[in-house]
């Protein structure tokens, strides 16, 4: 099960954090285990490098790993990776050294299961976004739930088990369903693959059901309004490196599921559901920004406003063009950048000030102007500012928007700005602001904060001032997927003006055109 | 068939009459020290006849796929409870004859994996059940123990009572009482209502002993009174013989007949009832009795759908159920002090006072929630599939939600081993017995993720019996 590069690159991006984790239980020395998971980190983003390899022009998924599991419920271990999928790996790989760098002298009690919750959500993270079985899928799904729980239970804030028994409780109820659609869909179409089971047409009635089923699950880890209520709790009380964790990594999975399940699984719901999907987006806009304007807390404000960056992700996905789809994908990755920066920054803040409330934290601009330098970027990237990463994605997204439908643009537009407005408020008081609590005892940057931070800020602006590499990786994927729903719908008969009790009668098309081969192709 | 075939019931009956040798001879050395070494003994045995078949007693014993997998694994579970035990070998309680009664439970219990024929059936049922209603009131002094003891017994009657007359109006109506006669014939209410009504008794007997609505209301009861050792054993093995026997019953219904369409309600409530009591509890014994009662519920999913890979699953999910629940009990027994039984409180700090104890307990929790990558999520998602191919798509529907409900309390375990804080001193637990839970929580995680040799175990006994 050799890949073009000799090695199942996919399987060791899984199995390295696994091996590490082993061997941290028999670890002594707390600087070793921070130097062990540091190494780990490194060598995860070495392993993930050949996976810049991946050549858009060829099949759709590569890098695929084959190996029989249980044969006789046809569950195959099967991983492979394609346009939508390329970009979280990496982010994936590229965070684990980051958080241990970060949680360098934040986290300073039970350092070794600290470390081993890392590693396995590392891991896990990567499955969920590499797995092309369904049952495969869902095991990194919920495998993930252990160690994030963990993570903020036993290192989070004052109130951890509140906010770790929501987040836990949340998701996973979310999630119950998504296995009944799992079970439903092997009956239906056969098998757990998810590359055959894109092939397969499924009677409308089916496909709204297990829209909604997985809708859910996935609507609650965007999490869109109104099931976000988990993640300001989550985020408040998570560790820095958790929330990190959480904003670029977690999140993404909901969206990423959309893309992964319910636009090639069940393109007919998919379809009849972008309306109210496309509101409630809107709503996650408008509102997470607008609740981010009240916050007088730095982290409530950032989880917040993740709630509206999130918001203009599942707005593009729904928006079934190629644009807002990129522009959606783009925005999970430069989210997970730029959030993750941001968690990241504050968490710094919280070692020197022990606070996470604004008015604690004013006037640093002059005693801290490299951390501000960073701060400002970092703000000015979430508010999708020209020139970085995230202006380009929020602009695609918007693009789309407004090719679809005038109005969808014109709700969202709003958004961008409550956007300026609340990260604005935010870096004009912690820079400007009348110092409140300084003490000559806060350093600067340091060497190794500098190290955490300037891989991100250096992709803020690559992305932003180069977004074509990424994008034209990613379009190949997204055209593939957009094809083939198209000719499903098609294949169905279903018009756009169709009224609900008709599409409800719709059977699954008995011959789907030759085109949708494609969608399948693998290559090792 | 040769008597070499017999080897797992001989090697336990021998061990059990070195037992009752120990017992009489009133040695000073306690017999925990060589107990579970026989007893792993008798587990590689069973698993080396795994393929014996044949037939005895004018095919009223039968060995098969399934009777051999079930011994192997009443075997391992006998292993278990005995090496759970020999944790606390100074306790006075645990004398020779309290474990000779726990092996002869456990020879019934492997003596009805391979009855295929009711009396012989009944037999085997009661052989199990005289020797824990023996064993429950073991407790010292214990009122709380004879409480148990006197429910179990109780209800024990009542239910075989049912359970005889039943057998009556089944002989009377198919004057047969060998299961390959019995399925041969039509099971269907308005065909048979004589022996369909029969048969829905004879279950009640076994549903009594797998505690399932509405016949499991000694279960927490009985969990809480009884020794924390004798509660590991009852709420494990004896579900087994439980599990063994519907299975064999079951492959005589098809899908959505009256007696299949009982099987998912009782199920449907069982769940939901165990799951909605265990929410409140705060005694973990008592806890674990009503998630007993739920995972009851989720087996006859697996027995419901009827099918090859329904009862595969059924069979699948009764070891991953064990396992899980033995290594639960496995800290419960650890983290009791002078036997008492411990509370939800009780845990908390277990993180400083043992990390491995809570590490073990996690994995247990979480596997019984049905979280892969553990053998809960592996058997429950079998279940899944098993029951949605026949057509209980409710079923399944109510299964997941179960699953929601289900993770508040087993999270509260995790929750007060890791986040809750105590001054309680570090406990003291022996390297040897922590290997022993670190391979206990190993299993429930390599059966959940390499699930392939057990299944196809199960898989190749289920089509022998619906082929």
């Amino acid at each position: 099960m050799m890949t073009q590069f000799g090695f199942p690159v996919v399987t060791a991006l899984i199995v390295v954090p696994l091996a590490a984790a082993v061997a941290l239980l028999f670890l002594r020395g707390e600087r070793a285990m921070r130097l062990l998971t540091l190494v780990t980190g490194i060598l995860e983003c070495l392993v993930a490098l050949p996976l810049l390899a991946y050549d858009p022009a060829g099949a759709a998924f590569q890098f695929v790993e084959k190996a029989a599991w249980l044969p006789a419920l046809g569950m195959t271990y099967h991983m492979g990776v394609d346009g939508l999928s390329l970009y979280m790996i990496l982010l994936t790989a590229l965070m684990l050294p980051l958080c241990v760098l970060g949680s360098w002298t934040y986290i300073s009690k039970r350092v070794r299961e600290f470390h081993f919750c890392l590693l396995l959500m590392t891991s896990a993270c990567i499955g969920v976004f590499a797995a092309l079985d369904f049952v495969l899928f869902y095991v990194f799904w919920e495998a993930m739930l252990v160690p994030m729980y963990l993570l903020i239970a036993v290192w989070g804030g004052p109130r951890r088990r509140y906010a770790s028994i929501k987040f836990f409780l949340y998701t996973l109820a979310g999630s119950t369903l998504l296995l009944a659609a799992i079970v439903a869909f092997r009956q239906v179409g056969g098998t757990f693959s998810i590359p055959e089971l894109m092939e397969k047409s499924y009677s409308f009635k089916f496909q709204i059901l297990a829209f909604l089923a997985m809708a859910l699950a996935f609507a609650i880890k965007v999490p869109m309004f109104p099931f976000h209520t988990w993640l300001p709790a989550a985020h408040v009380e998570a560790p820095a490196a958790g929330s990190v964790l959480l904003a670029a990594i977690l999140l993404k999975m909901g969206t990423y599921g959309f893309l992964r399940f319910c636009l090639p699984l069940t393109p007919a719901a998919s379809v009849t559901a972008a309306p109210v999907m496309i509101a409630i987006s809107i709503a996650s806009i408008l509102y997470g920004g607008a609740i981010a304007l009240g916050q007088t807390d730095i982290k409530k404000l950032i989880a917040y406003s993740s709630v509206g960056h999130m918001g203009f992700v599942t707005l593009g996905i729904f928006l079934f063009s190629v644009s807002g789809i990129s522009g959606a994908i783009l925005q999970m990755l430069n989210h997970g950048i730029t959030t993750g920066g941001l968690f990241m920054m504050i968490g710094l803040l919280y070692e020197r000030s022990h606070s996470r409330e604004i008015a604690d934290n004013q006037g640093l601009g002059k005693f801290m102007p490299a951390f501000m330098f960073l701060l400002g970027l970092f703000s000015f990237s979430s508010l999708a500012f020209p020139g970085t990463n995230s202006f380009v994605g929020e602009i695609l997204v918007l693009i789309g928007a407004f090719k679809g439908n005038v109005w969808i643009g014109f709700a969202a537009v709003p958004g961008a700005m409550l956007a300026a407005a609340y990260m604005l408020r935010l870096l004009q008081r912690v820079t400007w602001g009348a110092p409140s609590s300084f003490k000559p005892g806060w350093w600067d940057l340091r060497t190794r904060e500098w190290v955490t931070l300037l891989p991100l800020a250096v992709l803020v602006l690559y992305i932003g001032l180069a977004p074509a590499v990424a994008i034209k990786t990613i379009e190949p994927s997204i055209e593939r997927v957009l094809a083939a729903m198209k000719m499903k719908n098609q294949a169905m008969g279903l018009r756009s003006d169709m009224p609900l009790a008709e599409r409800l009668k719709l059977p699954a098309a008995v011959t789907v055109a030759d085109g949708t081969d494609s969608i399948r192709e693998e290559r090792p | 068939m040769t008597i070499s075939m017999l080897l797992p019931e001989l090697w336990l009956l021998a061990t059990i009459c070195a037992l009752f040798v120990a017992s009489i001879s009133g040695g000073k050395r306690s017999v925990l020290t060589w107990l579970p070494w026989a007893a792993v003994a008798g587990v590689v045995i069973a698993a080396l006849s795994l393929g014996a078949r044949g037939e005895t007693l004018y095919g009223a014993y039968r060995l098969d796929g399934l009777s051999q997998f079930f011994k192997l694994v009443i075997a391992l579970g006998f292993a278990v409870v005995t090496a759970i035990a020999a944790g606390k070998r100074d306790s006075k309680d645990l004398s020779p004859d309290y474990c000779m009664l726990l092996g002869l439970s456990a020879w019934g219990l492997m003596l009805l994996a391979s009855c295929v024929e009711l009396i012989t059936l009944y037999l085997a049922l009661e052989l199990s059940s005289y020797s824990l209603y023996a064993l429950i009131p073991l407790r010292g002094q214990d009122r709380r123990a004879a409480e148990a003891g006197i429910k179990y017994i109780l209800f024990g009657a009542a239910v075989t009572a049912l359970a005889l007359f039943g057998l009556s109006y089944v002989m009377a109506a198919k004057h047969t009482t060998y299961l390959a006669a019995l399925a041969t014939s039509s099971w269907s209410l308005s065909e048979a209502p004589l022996a369909v009504i029969g048969m829905l008794l004879f279950l009640a007997g076994f549903f009594y002993k797998l505690a399932l609505f509405p016949f499991h209301f000694w279960c927490p009861d009985v969990y809480q009174g009884a020794k924390n050792e004798t509660a590991a054993y009852v709420a494990t093995i004896p579900k087994l013989g439980a599990v063994v026997v519907l299975v064999r019953l079951a492959s005589l219904f098809t899908p959505h007949m009256e007696v299949t369409n009982l099987l998912a309600v009782l199920g449907a409530i069982s769940m939901t009832g165990g799951n909605l009591a265990a929410l409140v509890q705060r005694d973990v014994k008592r806890l674990l009795g009503y998630s007993s009662v739920a995972h009851a519920g989720y087996i006859m999913l697996g027995l419901a759908a009827g099918s090859a890979a329904g009862l595969a699953a059924a069979s699948f999910y009764s070891l991953a159920y064990i396992l899980m629940n033995l290594a639960c009990f496995y800290v419960v027994c650890a983290v009791s002090v002078d036997g008492e039984n411990p509370t939800l409180d009780d845990l908390d700090g277990l993180y400083h006072r043992s990390p491995a104890l809570a590490m073990i307990l996690a994995v247990a929790a979480f596997a019984l929630v049905g979280l892969p990558p553990t053998a809960g999520f592996t058997g429950k998602l079998f279940l899944l599939t098993a029951a949605w191919d026949q057509g209980y798509q409710w079923l399944v529907i109510v299964a997941v939600l179960n699953t929601a409900i289900s993770i508040y309390y087993y999270l509260g375990l995790v929750r007060h081993a890791y986040t809750g804080e105590s001054t309680a001193p570090a406990l003291a637990v022996s390297r040897g017995s922590l290997v022993f839970g670190g391979v206990l929580a190993a299993l429930v995680l390599l059966v959940g993720m390499l699930p392939a040799s057990v299944y196809d175990l199960a898989a190749q006994a289920a089509t022998q019996l619906h082929p």
